[in-house]
């Protein structure tokens, strides 16, 4: 769905942030991980293309970024940014959702019904009338994510969506990501929870000083502990108990490691 | 030694009508790190806020009880009093940031400018910051050009250059990558062995229970309970607070296997592997 290819990129001439990056995205749901100031949050904006490659090029569906409008780019890919505030700009939360839909030519109607069904997914659907800037920081994130979900666009890109959020909120994100999948959407996601990455990616790329510098499937990503710990990226917690108790697989989930343990265990359950 | 002494503590805020801090009692001794935890709106924040006088002073609204930090009590100071003593890491890095400075290097500067130090204790500290939150390299970078954790790390390094007595951190590493949210962890943990209170809101729960002397649960304004990470990770009416426990816990948990106390579940990994190792075949 998206073709990458030898894109860098500076913001200063001379400190390059991008480094020849060349990467293809399928539907597989997508973790990026890596490093504070690795590039993450920077190759996500060139791929929305509010940033411009100094050379290379992305390929969205058939044409080139470079090529593109920002309205038909807009209307295939929704980007969550970092930090809610440089996304929130209207005066009410339904405002703000209803926003992106309007601005790439849905009818009121499917807009209305679109913002609505997205605000129900975060759980604001009774708080249509708040202020934005009245919400708390989770609760601003999570508007945020219902802005982009109304959009509808074949690629969603979340920019670390569970900041500040509690088990709920979490729980709330997992079932959007999975409600996405199901719905053949592209679904990448720049996060620093390894846990919740081991629960909810299929695809994991670690990116380092402005490379992607491993990509695979989540389960053999985390099996490169070397270079993950090269990256400054931790292995989730899950994994690291299987590896102290001295299991050579990987896990992903408490329900794997529990498994084996009573398989193996001297343990009368 | 009796640093932080909170009694029967009520807090509405204006123009809202339930108690964002419904009667809450606590003491905190000098040089315990203590964990904050408790679901979206159970009163983290308000409660941080508390304890550096920004409720009642910046937040107004109804107030009752006493805070009482170093002996001074809140209510009765000023913010600019008390923030000799206790500093504040806000929850969202950006509201941290002056925004009237141009470098990292200067907005770090600024906290420790009124606080009558010489300047090579000034540019000492700079420097040991900027090195322990490894952002020396961005020094001389504008804040708003940094990425979201580098901001996160430059907030954290201007309120502990400080060297408050006490530190209250409201969900400090929530953009961090995974060592740097261990390595603010071990530096805070470091801090408190060194005599400086801690009192830190996460949902990082596996971090909470390592680093923790004891753990506060908070829920709907109330204080449920303030006991050891163990203890409080091992109550079965967790999830009724919308809390959950660290995942070392959980497994222990499934496959019924206590700490040697008989009464508790492990909370952290070192815990866990101490209770599982020797019940599985090699
Ligand atoms: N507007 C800007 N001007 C100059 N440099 C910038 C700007 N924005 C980001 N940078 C720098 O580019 C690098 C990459 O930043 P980016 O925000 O992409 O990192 P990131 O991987 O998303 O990090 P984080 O995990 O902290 O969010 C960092 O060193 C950052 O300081
Ligand atoms: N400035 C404010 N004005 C009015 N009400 C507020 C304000 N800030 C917080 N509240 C309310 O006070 C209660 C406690 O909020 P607080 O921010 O302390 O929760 P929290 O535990 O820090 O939540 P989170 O995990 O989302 O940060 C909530 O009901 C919230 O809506
Ligand atoms: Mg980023
Ligand atoms: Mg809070």
């Amino acid at each position: 769905m998206i073709k990458v290819k030898d894109v860098s990129f500076s913001y200063q001439a001379g400190t390059e942030i991008i480094k020849d990056i060349t990467l293809h995205f399928d539907q597989r749901s997508t973790a990026i991980i890596g490093q504070n100031g690795a590039g993450k949050t920077t190759f996500v904006k060139l791929l929305k293309g509010l940033l411009k490659p100094s050379s290379g090029d992305i390929i969205i569906g058939d044409s080139s970024v470079n090529e593109t409008t920002p309205a038909t780019l807009a209307k295939q890919i929704g980007l969550v940014f970092q930090n809610p505030n440089d996304q929130i700009f209207k005066r009410s939360v339904l405002e703000e959702v209803l926003f992106g839909p309007l601005n790439i030519g849905q009818n009121p109607e499917l807009a209305k019904e679109n913002a609505l069904n997205a605000l129900k997914m975060v759980g604001l659907e009774n708080r249509l009338e708040v202020n934005p800037q009245d919400l708390s920081l989770s609760d601003k994130k999570l508007l945020c994510i219902a802005s982009i979900i109304a959009m509808d666009t074949n690629i969603i890109i979340l920019d670390e969506p569970t900041i500040a959020q509690d088990h709920l909120g979490k729980q709330k994100i997992k079932e959007i990501i999975q409600s996405l999948k199901e719905k053949q959407k592209l679904v990448m996601t720049i996060i620093h929870d390894m846990d919740f990455v081991a629960e909810n990616f299929e695809r994991t790329i670690v990116f380092q000083q402005g490379k992607a510098i491993l990509d695979g499937s989540t389960r053999e990503v985390f099996a490169e502990s070397d270079i993950l710990a090269a990256a400054r990226v931790e292995p989730p917690s899950i994994t690291q108990l299987g590896y102290w108790l001295g299991y050579k697989q990987v896990f992903l989930t408490e329900k794997e490691l529990i498994e084996t343990i009573k398989t193996d265990s001297k343990i009368a359950l | 030694m009796k640093k932080i002494v909170v009694e029967n503590l009520k807090y509405r805020y204006p123009s809202t009508e339930k108690l964002a801090l419904d009667d809450i009692s606590f003491t905190i001794n000098q040089g315990e790190f203590i964990g904050i935890i408790g679901q979206n709106s159970a009163g983290k924040s308000t409660l941080c806020q508390a304890l550096v006088g920004l409720v009642p002073h910046f937040y107004q609204g109804a107030y009752g009880g006493k805070v009482i930090v170093d002996g001074i009590e809140v209510k009765q100071s000023s913010i600019s009093e008390l923030s000799l003593k206790v500093g504040i890491v806000f929850q969202n890095p950006f509201t941290q940031v002056t925004g009237s400075k141009l470098t990292v290097y200067e907005e770090i500067a600024f906290g420790l400018e009124n606080m009558g130090l010489t300047r090579i204790e000034m540019l000492e500290r700079i420097d040991s910051v900027l090195d322990l939150f490894d952002i020396t390299a961005v020094k001389n970078r504008n804040p708003f050009d940094l990425s979201g954790g580098q901001m996160q790390r430059m907030a954290i390094a201007s309120i502990v250059a400080m060297k408050p007595d006490v530190i209250v951190l409201d969900e400090p590493t929530s953009q961090l990558d995974p060592q740097g949210s261990e390595e603010v962890f071990r530096a805070i943990g470091e801090l408190s062995n060194q005599g400086m209170t801690v009192v830190m809101v996460e949902h990082k729960i596996e971090k909470i229970a390592e680093y923790s002397d004891r753990v506060l649960l908070l829920h709907e304004g109330k204080c449920v309970d303030f006991a050891s990470p163990a203890d409080i990770f091992s109550r079965d009416d967790l999830h009724e607070y919308g809390v959950v426990a660290p995942v070392y816990t959980r497994v222990c948990q499934a496959l019924k296997q206590k700490n040697i106390d008989k009464k508790t579940y492990p909370a952290t990994l070192s815990e866990a592997v101490e209770v599982l190792r020797g019940k599985i075949h090699d």
